[in-house]
């Protein structure tokens, strides 16, 4: 994963595959990112990734909470359809902004 | 059906072994010459499946998982994830999309999504025995 910050935007770039397995070191680091940067929004770029499944939704829902318990919003982009199309399943779309 | 091909694959419910499975069961279907689409749609099913086991029927503890394999005659791939954990007491509900008993990092999804990418979806259960699995998925392509 690649942090990058522009102003109060911190962007994390997710590479690779996202199962519970890989899960676990990822959703370590974004919240470190979003402790320790305290940005205003957290922009999760998918790009990157080559498989997800159900664990993926899962990161992004933990993120939106704990970005919210810090004040912060949350960006979802770069997903593929297919990725996006089980991300929609949740409900999701109406806490975090999909591009 | 007449069965074409058939494999049995065992292996420990640790979470590393979440992607040997999805490769091991695509490099089995992948001798259907299946479509790129069929084969992510397969990946991500079994992903769902292995990681039910390890996440809610052994919680995250030892046991096996039993994937077991068919290829029928008609190009249909039969998928089934076996566990010998917990069990699940009311199938149905536990089949509702985003249903979860397992809190804030689980979204309720694997079972819609499985059920989704697939023709069709079986799910047997016993509280204290465990659970059963079955993903069909038909597939284009022709058989090797
Ligand atoms: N193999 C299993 N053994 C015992 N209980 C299971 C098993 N598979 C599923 N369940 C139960 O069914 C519920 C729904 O499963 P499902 O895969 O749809 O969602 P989840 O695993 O909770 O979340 P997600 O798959 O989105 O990460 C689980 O929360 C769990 O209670
Ligand atoms: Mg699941």
């Amino acid at each position: 994963m690649e942090i990058t910050q522009q102003g109060n935007t911190v962007t994390l770039l997710l590479t690779g595959e996202i199962d519970h397995h890989t899960a676990k070191g990822l959703r370590q680091a974004a919240d470190d990112a979003l402790i320790t940067r305290r940005p205003e929004e957290l922009v999760l770029d998918f790009s990157g990734v080559t498989f997800m499944d159900s664990s993926g939704v899962g990161l992004v829902m933990g993120r939106y909470k704990t970005a919210r318990s810090l004040g912060c919003g949350v960006t979802v982009k770069g997903l593929r359809p297919r990725d996006e199309k089980i991300m929609r399943l949740s409900g999701l779309s109406a806490l975090v902004t999909f591009i | 059906m007449k069965k074409i091909n058939h494999c049995k694959i065992t292996i420990p419910a640790k979470s590393v072994n979440e992607g040997y499975a999805r490769a091991a069961v695509a490099a089995f279907a992948a001798l259907a010459d299946p479509t790129l689409e069929e084969l992510s749609d397969i990946r991500t099913a079994v992903s769902e499946a292995v990681t039910n086991c390890i996440v809610h029927a052994y919680h995250e503890k030892a046991g096996l998982i039993y994937i077991d394999l068919t290829l029928t005659e008609d190009n249909t791939l039969k998928i089934r994830v076996k566990d010998k954990g917990c069990g699940i007491a009311d199938i149905a509900q536990a089949r509702q999309p985003l249903f979860t008993t397992a809190g804030e990092e689980r979204s309720g999804l694997g079972f819609t999504v499985m059920a989704s990418f697939s023709d069709k979806l079986a799910v047997r259960s016993a509280v204290g025995k465990g659970t059963t699995v079955t993903i069909t998925k038909r597939l284009q392509g022709r058989p090797a």
